[in-house]
């Protein structure tokens, strides 16, 4: 009975929790192809297919693309967060671990750290891969520094909205649908042309949708510009959309896992 | 019992300390979901170091009891002891405690035997996770199959780690929801075999199943719940008492396949 006693494990449950996430994604082909090949594989494409016929007014088109693919990486991510939180809960996962002397949030925050951890690989190579075909940034540390930041946040506006279609699907299916409407935004941004070249509705949901200024705040960050007012709104809207979706994740939790 | 045992007492209620040979004290337990009462007052014990088994059909409420006891639902009245604690006050000294395995074998599929059970081991932190799981491979017979994945595991070598998971850090009440629902004959007796040794190494099983057979083989006592409540309970005597006598019957059985070939090559032998 020396177990009475409950001491506080929360972070290094956390890091069993992260380490079992990170395994499934290392076994899953199909996870790294959508996070990692797929956004190398659309630069490919932008830069040396499409790219020679869109004009952006810069120099190098790379520079353009890179933000708006990173965040594609990044989107591209969620319906597998969705997924994975279905599977533990469908499976009993949740119950095993909900019936142990753990806290009752490390299984999810585990699912939440994972997809920060492994967005930040993915993202990573993206741009080792960009590097190789000819990005370039002026940037400083303190840069790049703000260009994660943001990213960071981005991931978890995402991931806790994942959270709540994954918690609350009542079918695989059903937990994955979440990621279609999340990859649209980026294409429907300035991520690839800029929003000025669109016809008016489409150039007015285009600026006004949170992607445009997440991109404009990171580009402008990377091409060492002053970033202006596009920084406070892309983080307004991350914070936004994390708090409200993570007090939604956070009550379906509570209620059905 | 560490001394931290004795000092955390005097938070304890009054029920709760007086029951040193109760593994488990359940009494007047209600659950409703929405319009559906689940649980109309149920009350029984169970005795430290015995095989309990709730006995009942689909719907009757069994899994529903042990969401309560193993601390994932919350009863509506009623009062739940498992090993001692009160499970609404203390549910973290009842997990500390107990292990769950639910109706379907709650295994990680991606990961290998192995690291199912060194992630416990893990999460129950424990001093020596990787010789904790190769202990309970070896005893489960799951050596050979360790470093692959449970994905391509078989439905009873599944049942198997599955239980091996609730004995990572040696609970003393092991909750079994149904554990061979599903299983084929030959699983279901390797399951009864590793449920029986468990208690004969001291722990306290609480198990529910919808087969009269498995109660018989492995409880010293047996509960039938029916439509919410407690209809009978007590040792296998005590209920056989109760059933209605053996009837002799005569029933029409239907020829096998055998019968038929070795009636039809006899015919022709005969001609």
């Amino acid at each position: 009975m020396e177990t009475i006693i409950i001491k506080n494990y929360f972070l290094k449950d956390m890091g069993v929790m992260l380490g079992r996430s990170m395994r499934h994604i290392f076994r899953s082909l199909d996870t790294i192809i959508t996070v990692t090949i797929m956004p190398i594989a659309m630069m490919l494409l932008f830069v040396y297919v499409l790219g020679g016929a869109i004009h952006t007014g810069t120099d190098s088109y790379i520079n353009y693309l890179l933000p708006g693919i990173l965040l594609i990486a990044v989107a591209n991510s969620i319906g597998y967060v969705s997924y994975r939180l279905f599977l533990d809960k469908q499976r009993g996962i949740f119950e095993r671990f909900h019936s142990m002397p753990i806290a009752r949030s490390a299984a999810l925050w585990g699912h939440v750290l994972t997809a920060l951890v492994s967005n930040a690989l993915s993202l990573v190579v993206v741009v080792l891969v960009a590097l190789i075909m000819g990005f370039r940034s002026p940037a400083g540390v303190l840069s790049w520094l703000a260009v994660a930041g943001i990213l960071a946040l981005f991931t978890l506006a995402l991931t806790w909205i994942a959270a709540i279609a994954g918690l609350s699907a009542k079918s695989v299916d059903g937990a994955g649908v979440i990621a279609y409407p999340i990859h649209f935004l980026p294409l429907i941004s300035s991520a690839f042309v800029p929003t000025g070249t669109m016809p008016g509705p489409v150039r007015a949901f285009a600026e006004n949708q949170p992607v445009t200024p997440i991109v404009n705040a990171i580009r402008a960050l990377l091409s060492n510009q002053p970033v202006g007012k596009e920084l406070g709104v892309a983080l307004a809207w991350c914070a936004a959309i994390m708090m409200m979706a993570y007090i939604l994740a956070t009550g379906v939790y509570k209620k059905r896992a | 019992m560490g001394s931290g045992f004795i000092k955390s007492y005097h938070h304890l209620n009054q029920a709760e300390m007086n029951i040193p040979n109760k593994a488990i004290q359940v009494k007047g337990l209600q659950k409703s979901y929405k319009q559906l009462h689940v649980l109309k007052g149920v009350d029984f014990e169970v005795e430290k170091g015995s095989i309990f088994a709730l006995l009942g059909a689909n719907g009757a409420g069994k899994t529903t009891i042990v969401k309560i006891l193993s601390t994932l639902l919350r009863q509506d009245s009623g009062n739940a002891i498992v090993n001692g604690f009160d499970v609404t006050l203390h549910p973290d000294n009842v997990r500390a405690s107990i292990s769950l395995t639910g109706q379907f074998a709650a295994v990680d599929e991606i990961l290998t035997g192995r690291e199912n059970l060194v992630m416990i081991a893990r999460l129950r932190h424990l001093r020596h996770p990787r010789q904790v799981a190769g202990d309970l491979l070896k005893r489960f017979g799951l050596s050979d199959a360790a470093d692959r994945r449970v994905a391509t595991y078989s439905g009873g070598m599944r049942r198997r780690l599955d239980i091996a998971m609730s004995l990572v850090g040696n609970a003393q009440l092991i909750f079994l929801d149904e554990p061979t629902t599903g299983l084929d004959p030959e699983a279901r007796l390797e399951v009864w075999k590793i449920i029986k040794e468990l208690a004969a190494s001291g722990v306290t099983v609480l198990l529910t199943t919808q087969y009269l057979e498995e109660a018989e083989q492995l409880a010293d006592r047996i509960a039938i719940l029916d439509q919410g409540r407690i209809i009978v309970s007590g040792t296998l005597a005590d209920l056989k008492k109760l059933f209605p006598p053996a009837k002799v019957e005569y029933i029409e059985k239907q020829p096998t396949l055998e019968e038929i070939f070795l009636s039809i090559i006899g015919k022709k032998q005969n001609n």
